[in-house]
């Protein structure tokens, strides 16, 4: 990879479940085609789609943008949705505030926030109620 | 073994057009939590789910997963298949229940 910086932004959009994703799977085939480590790839792919899917399910949507460099992989999710009140108790392993719904369709296992924990180098997550929240995720490449 | 060869052996019905079934299967994975597959199914895994919606599909292509198997004659979306057939990933039908689809899988793979 050259040294130079890529920057891209996608739109998020609310309710959408055919285009949920959308974001995520062009990532994944950007990073492939870059030919970064598919052990990467996967870390970036699963944590990524994991915030862009909270953003169409949690909070109407959102913007994300990632930007890659040579040394990390950086993505930013934000959104103007709800807001998380208690960042310790939605980042435990099975709360989840999904309606019936979403749980139906298999969503809402409470597992998307420890799964972007586990597959993030590091993930920073800035909330406000009422405001929004935006998901900072970091892969390192090297 | 190729996903093509693993349904003609399994007598599952491919339900996807495009190159899918070329891909290879190194295992098998079943689950119907969306979040709790991408994390735990390992890079090859044919994935086996209820769900027939097309998010399944994103699921599929983020945790590398090889092929999507439909238990018990669940009708699948025309729109997921769709998106299954730009995304490379191969959708099996079967009426067999997943627990007899994992066990003629475990004597193959
Ligand atoms: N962007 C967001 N805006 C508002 N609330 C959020 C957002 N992201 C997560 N949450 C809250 O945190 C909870 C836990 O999120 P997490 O992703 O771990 O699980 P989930 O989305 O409910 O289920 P899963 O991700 O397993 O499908 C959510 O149910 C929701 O209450
Ligand atoms: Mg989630």
């Amino acid at each position: 990879m050259t040294n130079g910086i890529i920057r891209q932004n996608f739109v998020i959009p609310a309710d959408d479940f055919t285009a949920a994703g959308e974001a995520s799977s062009s990532v994944k085939k950007m990073l492939i085609q870059l030919g970064v480590d598919p052990q990467k790839v996967k870390k970036t792919a699963i944590s990524m789609y994991e915030a862009e899917i909270n953003a169409v399910i949690h909070a109407n949507g959102g913007i994300a943008s990632v930007e890659i460099d040579r040394n990390k992989i950086f993505i930013r999710i934000e959104d103007h949705g709800p807001g998380i009140p208690d960042v310790e108790l939605a980042m435990k392993e099975g709360y989840t505030t999904a309606p019936d719904a979403i749980r139906e369709m298999g969503f809402g296992a409470g597992m998307g926030l420890p799964n972007m924990k586990r597959y993030a180098d590091l993930l920073e997550i800035k909330t406000e109620v009422g405001k929004g929240t935006t998901v900072e995720i970091t892969v390192y490449l090297s | 073994m190729k996903v093509s060869e693993f349904a003609e052996k399994l007598n599952l019905e491919i339900l996807t057009e495009g190159n899918g079934s070329s891909k290879d299967i190194k295992g098998m994975y079943i689950c119907d939590l969306l979040s709790w597959a991408m994390s735990h199914a390992q890079k090859g895994d044919a994935w086996v789910t209820v769900h027939t919606h097309v998010n399944i599909i994103a699921v599929a292509v983020m945790a590398d997963i090889s092929c999507i198997v439909i238990p018990e004659g669940i009708e699948v979306e025309e729109a997921t298949l769709k998106k299954a057939a730009q995304e490379g990933i191969a959708v099996l039908g079967t009426k067999k229940t997943a627990y007899e689809i994992a066990c003629e899988a475990g004597k193959l793979l």
